[in-house]
């Protein structure tokens, strides 16, 4: 009886030790990925002076909205952030309508032809034409230099088709189907009137993934866009932040190291304000990024 | 659900016709049509921008010219091939490319199944919570801000990270300048992004254990550390295996945006990868079949690389992909 006790005594106290190693573990890696994040906010808002000598590290010092204003008085900064939402919202709605009715069709088990597709679809995660052949494709239909350009391309992507096609296969009986075919419910009809409601969540995790890419995407602009008025803001992002090409921006600052510390204020500030969309909305939305992921897994 | 059981003892009551086999496929595709129309953009996508390019290829075996088109160009076979592998630079870039994927897949594959791990095992589930939200986050952020959050925290003048080393008496470094940290920086970033969004699944393969493992283990007086040693890591090895196959797949093809954008002239020894590469003498110079042969190399050794692990991983573990 009393070894009894001591054992349990001694493996709590093992325990105990291993609770609080992975406290003091988890809590690292937080401060890892979190202060830098808050670090670019306060940086955004603090005298570039100090930011620049080094003496900002946690909280703002001498709060300034400067680099905001400066950044709301430059015009390439909004046509990018107006270029963007619309390709974001025209793609992702391409992309939905595209890969839904798609993937339900490649969940039902009686469509004759499903595995070549599926093996169609599949392929094209391990090999791919590559950049030059797409390239010159993307130019001979003329695409070169406007929206559709950075749409089509990516219309469906072969791993969201196959997580919708899986939460198809596991959330709509047989039984369900069967039913309606009996009711003389055509596959359209079933489509629209019994799956659709059954599948908001799906609905939200493709919506989701296909907008972050959107939002996120620059090299397709990159290749086949020539306008500046038809780049989207992670291009316009690019030249603020790589080529600084910050030109009016910054020009009535005195000196040169003045102009710098300037421009490293509006680089923090464009960094927030581009960001800010997906990293205020992400909390909210995070079950159904996890979701998706979950789905894919089953496959994967 | 009247009609539904009126047409059941309908169809009992009625004799069904002989219909030979095939005949019976050919009759259900058909009653299908809507479901093939559902596929029709689809198929239509993956046919033109997914295997068109795939044929495209050939040009790799030409000597493309723009005003003769893709089949008017002729013939070189290997030609192309041979001058790359010839070329000075053909060494370094694969001993960058392998370098830099090798060293990536190596270092940031365990840590989300450390992450996982711990996580899994965290005895309050609010801190547990706030933990994966916070460390999901970056997952949004674009590679265009990634790199310029690098290229602020590392600048030499003003970035916080030297600061920080001058403050402990340290030399600065001009990070994005030296091709010796080219490496560091990029798996670094790699796994501050992608570490905490990576642990996702490993989590929901963890949620899948049988608890009736632990409470047995616990009742036979296991640690926490045990059973995370003997519980948790074997119930989620086969999913780790899996995970190892699909990631030692990219490792030719490492992400072109991160490092173009990191890419400078004083770096470009270690960060002229493959991809870039392929981009600069492609697009930029307009060498389209010769970039072309650059990118079917690249796909080929993938290609052989994820059929090699695949093979080992059935051999060693019974996990496999295909």
């Amino acid at each position: 009886m009393k070894a009894r006790k001591t054992n349990r005594i001694r493996q709590t106290g093992a325990d105990w030790v291993f609770d609080i190693l992975n406290y003091i573990f988890l809590t690292l890696c937080l401060l890892i990925v979190a202060y830098p994040l808050y670090f670019i906010v306060i940086a955004s808002i603090s005298d570039p002076v100090d930011v620049y000598a080094g003496n900002v590290f946690l909280y703002p010092h001498r709060v300034t909205m400067e680099g905001y204003r400066r950044i709301l008085d430059y015009r390439s900064f909004f046509t990018g952030y107006r270029n963007t939402v619309l390709y974001t919202m025209v793609g992702t709605v391409l992309n939905v309508f595209i890969t839904v009715p798609a993937a339900y069709a490649l969940s039902r088990k009686d469509l004759a032809g499903r595995n070549l597709m599926m093996m169609m679809v599949t392929f094209t995660m391990i090999f791919s034409g590559g950049l030059i052949p797409t390239y010159l494709l993307v130019l001979d239909l003329g695409l070169y230099d406007s929206m559709w350009a950075l749409i089509l391309p990516g219309a469906v992507s072969a791993w969201n088709l196959i997580v919708a096609r899986t939460f198809f296969q596991q959330t709509i009986p047989d039984e369900l189907l069967e039913a309606a075919q009996l009711d003389g419910a055509t596959n359209v009809q079933f489509f629209l009137q019994v799956v659709l409601p059954l599948s908001k969540s799906i609905l939200a995790v493709l919506t989701l993934f296909y907008a972050v890419s959107h939002w996120n995407s620059y090299f397709n602009a990159l290749i086949y866009l020539k306008s500046a008025d038809k780049y989207p803001l992670q291009l316009v992002l690019r030249n603020i932040l790589f080529e600084n090409s910050l030109g009016d921006m910054v020009e009535d600052a005195s000196t040169l190291a003045a102009q710098q510390r300037l421009g490293d204020l509006i680089k923090y500030g464009v960094i927030i304000a581009s960001s800010l969309p997906l990293l205020v909305l992400y909390p909210f939305l995070q079950r159904y990024f996890i979701q998706g992921v979950m789905i894919g897994a089953v496959k994967g | 659900m009247k009609g539904v059981i009126c047409e059941m003892t309908d169809s009992v009551n009625r004799p069904a016709p002989p219909v030979s086999p095939r005949r019976k496929k050919l009759l259900r595709a058909l009653s299908n049509w809507q479901l093939y129309l559902f596929l029709l953009p689809t198929i239509a996508y993956f046919l033109i921008f997914r295997y068109y390019p795939m044929y495209g290829l050939q040009i790799a075996f030409r000597n493309f010219k723009a005003n003769k088109g893709i089949w008017g160009s002729a013939w070189v076979g290997l030609k192309n091939f041979e001058r790359f592998f010839a070329a000075a630079d053909f060494t370094r870039l694969l001993t960058n490319t392998l370098a830099v994927s090798v060293e990536n897949l190596l270092l940031s594959f365990p840590v989300p199944i450390i992450l996982a791990l711990l996580l899994n095992q965290m005895p309050s589930k609010r801190y547990k919570k706030l933990v994966q939200t916070v460390i999901y986050a970056p997952h949004f952020i674009s590679t265009v801000v990634l790199v310029g959050i690098i290229s602020l925290f590392f600048s030499p003048s003003s970035g916080i990270v030297n600061h920080i080393i001058s403050a402990l008496g340290g030399e600065r470094i001009h990070f994005m300048a030296e091709s010796r940290w080219f490496r560091p920086l990029y798996i670094g970033s790699e796994i501050w992004q992608s570490a905490g969004w990576g642990s996702i699944l490993y989590l929901a393969a963890l949620s899948g254990i049988n608890p009736e493992l632990h409470e047995a283990a616990i009742v036979d007086g296991a640690k926490k550390y045990q059973r995370v040693w003997h519980i948790d890591i074997p119930g989620i090895l086969p999913t780790v295996v899996i995970m190892f196959i699909l990631n030692s797949g990219k490792v030719m093809a490492v992400g072109f945006e991160k490092a173009y954008l990191m890419q400078t002239s004083l770096n470009i020894s270690t960060s002229e990868i493959i991809a870039t590469y392929v981009y600069k003498r492609g697009l930029l110079q307009s060498q389209f079949s010769f970039s072309t042969a650059v990118g079917v190399f690249e796909s080929v050794v993938n290609l052989i690389l994820i059929c090699t692990v695949n093979f080992i991983s059935r051999k060693v573990s019974d996990s496999s992909l295909f």
